[in-house]
């Protein structure tokens, strides 16, 4: 069989319109980027762009809203549903997200995003548990595994001093105001698409005006678990999924009738 | 429009709704909690934003959200939920973003009780959040006075890109009296073009406070700062009572100001050259008149309702010309009018010291007043 040029020219993976052509501050391999990149596939799909607003937070994504070609803006440390809120009830007809750490999300700002939820706030929340604070270095994070060592539980997280992890997907889904929290892993190529699939369901949820949707994703954080990105790749397979399951916690039922 | 009885609290609310305000974030709290309440029942019907925060944290962050969108939006608080509030009131200062923040400050530090104080003066006047910023302070003292200085503040807020503080204590904010509202404003509908509002066709908006390179930063605190200086140019704001013949000047800001010009009235019956300057604005300070002051009388009594937290910004401003005095009650406690009146009558019969600081001769004189 013969290929012809324009063929072996088909363009068949381009940067998304949601994504700005800039050069990226994460660290080789971090899943940071994959995610933004699904965020970024999803707006485009859904045709969101133009009609979105952002909401960044404290951690290495401070900087999101260089990334996405959509309007942002930035939070303080923790404070992002809160902030999203008000966005979204002075324009209700916008999508608005947040993309939060497990930092962020699950300590200090454990107090906005139940209550957010609790209120069945109208927005999406992108979260990252890498189980451990990036930015700040490696410090223990609410999500750090038992006996994880991190730069401030030098020993392993010892529970007995320093508590249990926060499962937030689970958490979450207890909140009547919750119409969608998943749990998904970007650590292989089976794991991205099906995170991409919640990403899109959680929007629709927005869409449809059902509440607040929430998608966790297990992500990597190489330079602070001092390993290459393919062994904490495998890190995720062997000791973050089987304490964090990955799976659906909530799922409104009309989302039943949406096929992705 | 005609006078009504009104509660200061809920004549301050039903006044922003009536200036155009899209969305109120508050948590309850008292001495301020009717302010809330009206605002629960009056936004949703007519189709404008309310939300019950979390907490104070919640509240000042849906206020950072919403005046991010442009919109005319605005909370209130008392002092302790002031308080947890500075953190957002940084970032929205370190974002240029309009907003108009209510304090109906109590008795402090701590829990303390719910009775009206004025000890929010430093946190609101001199900071309190972490960084170089302004707000800019409103200090009404009547129920009509709240009214006029809430519409004013959303037209300052917008015209400076800055947070306004109307400024007052619980005993205003629970006080009935006859009040005009203003009339009804339509809500806006062109925005500022920095406004991040997800409007298709519009080019990408982005705010934060975050300048991470110091030159940037630089920058961005010294347009914030020029900024400022255009608002101490044009709006400080005072009033003054019986000052053309004065010998003894009084300066108190919102209720201590309104007991004290009663105070300085019966002075005057009893033939006492006293009058009052009352700073309407406490950011911008009126510094200029202050200082004009030191030059026309031969003393000058502060009353407040705190420890001598203006105290300090007169005593600038007199640089040691004419004796200072300072009367005060504190945590919670309003000043009596004939309270103030004595220390009026004390200046007027005796030599002044001008040793010593006024605060330091205050509170030796503390254990009678407290009898
Ligand atoms: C009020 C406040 N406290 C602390 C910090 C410092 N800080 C910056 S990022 C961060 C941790 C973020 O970690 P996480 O949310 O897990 O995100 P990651 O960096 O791992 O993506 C901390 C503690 C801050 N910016 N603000
Ligand atoms: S520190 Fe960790 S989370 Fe942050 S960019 Fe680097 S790898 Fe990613």
């Amino acid at each position: 069989m013969t290929i012809t040029a324009p063929e072996l020219e088909k363009t068949i993976y381009t940067r998304p319109e949601s994504l700005t052509s800039v050069q990226t501050h994460y660290c080789p391999g971090c899943t940071h980027g994959v995610a933004h990149r699904l965020v970024a596939e999803v707006l485009d799909e859904m045709g969101l762009r133009e009609k979105t607003v952002g909401v960044a937070s404290v951690g290495c994504s401070v900087f999101a809203y260089n990334y996405f070609e959509v309007d942002f803006v930035q939070a303080p440390h923790g404070r992002a549903p809160a902030m999203a809120t008000g966005v979204k009830r002075v324009l209700p007809d916008r999508t608005v997200f947040t993309y939060q750490g497990d930092g962020d999300m699950a300590s200090i700002g454990m107090g906005e995003i139940v209550a957010a939820a609790a209120r069945g706030e109208n927005i999406t929340v992108i979260f990252i548990n890498n189980a451990n604070y990036g930015m700040t270095g490696g410090q223990m994070a609410p999500t750090t595994l038992p006996g994880q060592k991190t730069t401030s539980s030098p020993n392993g997280r010892d529970v007995e001093t320093q508590g249990y992890p926060v499962r937030a997907a689970e958490l979450l889904a207890t909140l009547e105001g919750t119409s969608y929290s998943v749990r998904r892993s970007l650590h292989d190529p089976k794991g991205i698409r099906n995170a991409k699939r919640a990403i899109r369901t959680a929007f629709e949820v927005q869409q449809r005006g059902l509440g607040f949707s929430m998608v966790e994703l297990l992500s990597i954080c190489p330079t602070n678990w001092g390993m290459s990105a393919i062994n904490a790749m495998h890190w995720i397979e062997e000791k973050m999924i089987p304490f964090y399951p990955l799976g659906d916690y909530k799922v409104h039922p009309m989302l039943a009738e949406v096929k992705i | 429009m005609a006078k009504e009885l009104l509660k200061g609290n809920v004549a301050i609310a039903e006044a922003a709704i009536r200036a155009g305000l899209q969305a109120y974030f508050g948590y309850p709290i008292t001495p301020q909690t009717e302010l809330l309440e009206w605002m629960s029942a009056r936004m949703p019907e007519l189709g404008r934003a309310f939300v019950q925060a979390e907490s104070e944290l919640g509240a000042i962050n849906m206020v950072y959200g919403a005046a991010c969108t442009g919109a005319r939006v605005m909370t209130s608080s008392s002092s302790p939920g002031v308080s947890l509030m500075m953190e957002g009131i940084s970032y929205i200062a370190g974002t240029e973003l309009p907003a108009v923040i209510v304090d109906v400050m109590r008795g402090g530090p701590g829990l303390g009780n719910i009775a009206p104080a004025q000890a929010d003066y430093n946190q609101i006047v001199h900071g309190g959040g972490h960084g170089d910023y302004n707000l800019l302070v409103l200090a009404p003292s009547s129920v009509q006075e709240a009214v006029d200085l809430t519409v004013l503040a959303f037209d300052l807020a917008e015209k400076y890109r800055t947070i306004v503080v109307v400024l007052l204590d619980g005993s205003l904010g629970q006080m009935m009296e006859p009040a005009e509202l203003p009339p009804m404003k339509p809500l806006k509908t062109a925005y500022p073009e920095w406004a991040a509002r997800g409007e298709p066709g519009d080019s990408r908006r982005v705010l934060s406070s975050i300048y991470l390179d110091p030159p940037a930063e630089e920058v961005a605190n010294v347009r914030i700062l020029n900024r400022w200086k255009e608002v101490e140019a044009n709006e400080v704001r005072y009033k003054e009572y019986m000052l053309e013949d004065a010998k003894i000047a009084v300066v108190g800001f919102g209720t201590s100001g309104r007991v004290a010009l009663s105070a300085a009235r019966a002075a005057r019956a009893e033939g006492i050259p006293v009058g009052l300057l009352r700073p309407v604005t406490l950011n911008p300070f009126p510094n200029k008149q202050i200082e004009r002051l030191a030059e026309t009388v031969d003393s000058i009594l502060v009353v407040e309702m705190n420890a001598g937290q203006m105290l300090e910004d007169v005593l600038r401003d007199v640089k040691g010309r004419v004796p200072v005095e300072f009367f005060a009650r504190v945590g919670g406690i309003v000043p009596l009018p004939d309270e103030i009146l004595n220390e009026i009558r004390r200046m007027a019969s005796q030599p002044l010291s001008t040793t010593g600081h006024p605060r330091d001769r205050w509170l030796k004189r503390m254990p009678q007043i407290m009898a």
